[in-house]
């Protein structure tokens, strides 16, 4: 059987991007996806950043399957019965290559894997890939998959294969994935008639709005929850880390029933019908959870390398970003004529040091840690709530009560040096 | 020998919504399939190559994106694939349909002589299970529907023996070729594809036909000019609202419980008790 140049396991965000560059550099490759279409099998918000995917396909908006371009962000943070929040719109990003876009993933997959074929990959779908083969020297040298006379050889192997990447556990490249750094988060879509959607939010056709929503609604548990504008849809979602759902026995569909039914959001919500229901895993623990990115004859990208910044719910970019990064390693080593050995590809991990990848991971990797203290879950929104409402309701009681009534609440449920900690955690986790 | 199967793509009905506001039916996001009784009869033609040696091609008739349901076919074993594809073809109903896909079979007879044709029993989205008569019909050919199974293939003699699964009964049928065949569901396994096969169909080219391509220089007959059939509305069936009702049949004896459910659905349909009782009489 022939040997290929690169095989690259899986057609999500990262190995289509990784898949794509190098076949457009000329390279012989081969990509593996056990779907029966590229994207059957991924979740996603979904928000589509734009830059990563510009850098890969310049003219992507040409003919790429894109919703809406977001226009208005809004972050709430919630309590049972109300939510404050910030709300950012913008008519200047009614640009003519807006930044961000909601997308549908697996129409989304489907045009990008259209692409990578068009680029002379070789694309085999439905086919499961069960383990990598090393030679006796340890070294990655291909593939074996599902299908009879499936073992197949190629110089060097890239690992797109999601959060689970099962293939780096099995041949002893990395760790299970513990409990604690990775989230399980439930999404549905409910279909809304499109002038009824745009109503409701306020905008015009082609234009999106973003709600980003943290708070009591995930019961103490770290995680948040995301309602997204499509064309003809909105996404809704939550998603909490696994280990708090193991720990407080509630269910993700649960949550994500309460979050349909809360009164801010129940309204947006109402009258569509349920298209899809999806639930995924999520890398969340960042920086410090990060495996081994390269070894002999092996690469990882995307969120099998548990590339995802929690913080701004940004992973396909990531995945995009480190799929092109790989491929470019690979290139620049072919066109030497270097051998795909561990210590050249050490340039794919200083390209992701240099890239906004590593560098965004790396600021926030205390997040992870603060979110596993309560207060910031639950103390907090409970509190900013309850504050907005004592100050907004007229009552007779005059202003300058209220607000110490507010902070003296704050200071009730978490102490002044509570505070003060809790000030210099946010501060260091953010900074 | 030299097998033609007709497959066609279908949306995957398991998956498909009627828009709540237009009626018409969402094909965005809906993931295109072989239609799954196509794969019966590929699977019986691609058993017979194996057994008697020869070819096996496969065509559709459709839009440039059911090239996936072509390769697929390629990937568990056909020889050859050939895309239909026009847009003097859209809008066609069975009628229009079977006389396109008979004028592109009597164009790949002329170059190789077609001793079978297979096709589904019936679609998923159609599901009128008139196209392959319809073939056999304008092509002159033995038609041999509800196949369940091939009991003899006598290509010297030039005879089929199968046997066809009717109401009542299974009847044994011989006829002689070529002949068009219609498999029943059910009846064998579609294989999984090798590696190899797996790489032949990615990379093999598709044959593609538009309609002088396939010899048709009638078009009356094609496309929504040659489609009699007029869609006049088209709804969702309204979600049976009335739930399941539980009997409790906890320690009753078969009769007691026979009883429960008679009562039961009596006091709901007096009429229906007024039958039992007069049959039983
Ligand atoms: C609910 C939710 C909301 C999200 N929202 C956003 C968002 O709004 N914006 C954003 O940027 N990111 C978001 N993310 C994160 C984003 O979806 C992921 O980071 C991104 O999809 C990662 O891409 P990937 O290519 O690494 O992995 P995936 O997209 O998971 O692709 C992995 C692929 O590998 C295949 N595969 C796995 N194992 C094998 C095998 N053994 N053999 C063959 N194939 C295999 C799988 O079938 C799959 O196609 C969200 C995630 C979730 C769950
Ligand atoms: C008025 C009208 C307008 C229509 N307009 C459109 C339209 O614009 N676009 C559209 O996509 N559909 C359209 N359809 C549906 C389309 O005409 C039918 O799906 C098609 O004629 C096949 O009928 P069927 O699905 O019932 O197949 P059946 O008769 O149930 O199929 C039996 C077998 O015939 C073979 N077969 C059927 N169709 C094909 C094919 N195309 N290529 C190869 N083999 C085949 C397969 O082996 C299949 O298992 C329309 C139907 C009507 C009635």
């Amino acid at each position: 059987m022939e040997k290929f140049d690169v095989i690259v396991v899986g057609a999500g965000a990262a190995g289509n991007a990784a898949t794509y560059t190098l076949a457009k550099a000329g390279l012989n490759v081969l990509q593996i996806e056990r779907g029966e279409t590229s994207g059957t099998k991924n979740v996603q918000g979904a928000i589509l950043y734009a830059d990563a995917l510009e850098r890969i396909i310049p003219d992507f908006r040409d003919d790429a399957p894109l919703e809406r371009h977001i226009v208005e962000q809004r972050i709430w943070i919630m309590e049972d019965k109300s939510h404050v929040g910030t709300h950012y719109r913008s008519d200047s990003f009614n640009e003519e290559r807006p930044n961000r876009y909601t997308i549908l993933r697996a129409q989304f997959d489907k045009w990008f894997s259209g692409k990578v074929r068009e680029s002379g990959a070789l694309v085999i779908n439905e086919t499961t890939v069960l383990e990598l083969l090393k030679n006796d020297a340890g070294r990655i040298v291909g593939v074996r998959t599902d299908r009879v006379g499936g073992d197949i050889y190629a110089d060097a192997v890239i690992l797109a294969d999601g959060v689970n990447s099962l293939l780096a556990r099995k041949a002893g490249l990395r760790e299970e994935i513990e409990a604690r750094n990775v989230a399980l988060a439930v999404k549905e879509v409910h279909f809304l008639p499109q002038d009824v959607l745009e109503s409701r939010f306020n905008i015009q056709e082609e234009e999106g709005v973003v709600i980003e929503i943290a708070g009591t609604i995930t019961r103490g548990m770290a995680g948040t929850a995301f309602l997204y504008t499509n064309r003809e849809s909105v996404a809704i979602g939550i998603g909490c880390m696994l280990e708090d759902f193991k720990g407080s026995g509630v269910s993700p569909y649960t949550l994500l029933e309460d979050l349909k039914n809360h009164p801010s959001i129940k309204s947006l919500i109402a009258g569509g019908e349920v298209k899809e229901y999806a639930a995924h895993l999520i890398p969340e623990g960042g920086y410090k959870a990060l495996p081994k990115l390269a070894g002999d004859g092996w690469l990882m990208v995307g969120d099998s390398a548990g590339f995802v910044n929690a913080v701004h719910r940004e992973g396909s970019n990531l995945a995009m970003t480190s799929g092109r990064l790989a491929a470019e390693t690979l290139i620049a080593l072919k066109t030497a004529g270097k051998p795909a050995t561990a210590a050249n590809l050490q340039a794919y991990v200083e390209a992701l040091n240099d890239s906004f990848v590593m560098k965004d991971l790396r600021k926030y990797q205390h997040v992870p840690a603060l979110l596993e203290e309560k207060q910031f879950l639950t103390t907090y929104p409970t509190l900013l709530n309850r504050a907005a409402e004592t100050m907004l309701r007229v009552d007779g009681v005059d202003k300058k009560t209220k607000q110490r009534s507010a902070l003296g609440a704050f200071v009730q449920d978490r102490s002044l040096f509570g505070l003060m900690k809790d000030t210099y955690k946010l501060w260091r986790a953010f900074r | 020998m030299h097998i033609v199967v007709c497959i066609k793509q279908v949306p995957d009905s398991a998956q498909i919504r009627v828009h709540p506001v237009t009626n018409t039916i969402m094909r965005q996001g809906v993931p295109a399939i072989i239609n799954p009784y196509d794969l019966f009869s590929l699977e019986e033609a691609l058993r017979l190559k194996d057994q008697f040696g020869g070819k096996v091609t496969v065509i559709t008739m459709g839009p440039p994106q059911a090239e996936d349901a072509l390769r697929k076919a390629l990937s568990f074993g056909a020889d050859e694939a050939i895309l239909l594809t026009d847009r003097a073809f859209a809008g066609a109903d069975t009628l229009a349909t079977s006389c396109a896909l008979a004028q592109a079979l009597r164009q790949i007879g002329e170059k190789e002589p077609v001793d079978l044709v297979f096709t589904g029993k019936q679609t998923i989205d159609g599901d009128t299970a008139q196209v392959g008569p319809g073939v056999a019909k304008r092509l002159d050919l033995q038609l041999l529907t509800y196949v369940a199974k091939i009991d003899e293939l006598d290509l010297a003699g030039r005879t089929i023996t199968v046997q066809r699964r009717a109401e009542g009964g299974v009847q044994v049928l011989k006829t002689r070729l070529p002949a068009l065949i219609t498999m029943l569901e059910g009846t064998n396994e579609m294989r999984f594809a090798t590696m190899t096969d797996m790489f032949r169909a990615a990379r093999s080219p598709l044959t593609v036909w538009n309609k002088d391509d396939a010899g048709i220089t009638d078009i009356s007959k094609i496309g929504l000019k040659g489609s009699p059939t007029v869609v006049s509305k088209v709804f969702a069936p309204k979600p049976k609202s009335v739930p399941a009702q539980m009997l409790d049949i906890g320690g009753k004896s078969q009769t007691e419980i026979a009883d429960l459910i008679i009562d039961t659905l009596s006091a709901k349909h007096a009429p229906l008790y007024g039958e039992l009782f007069d049959r039983a009489l």
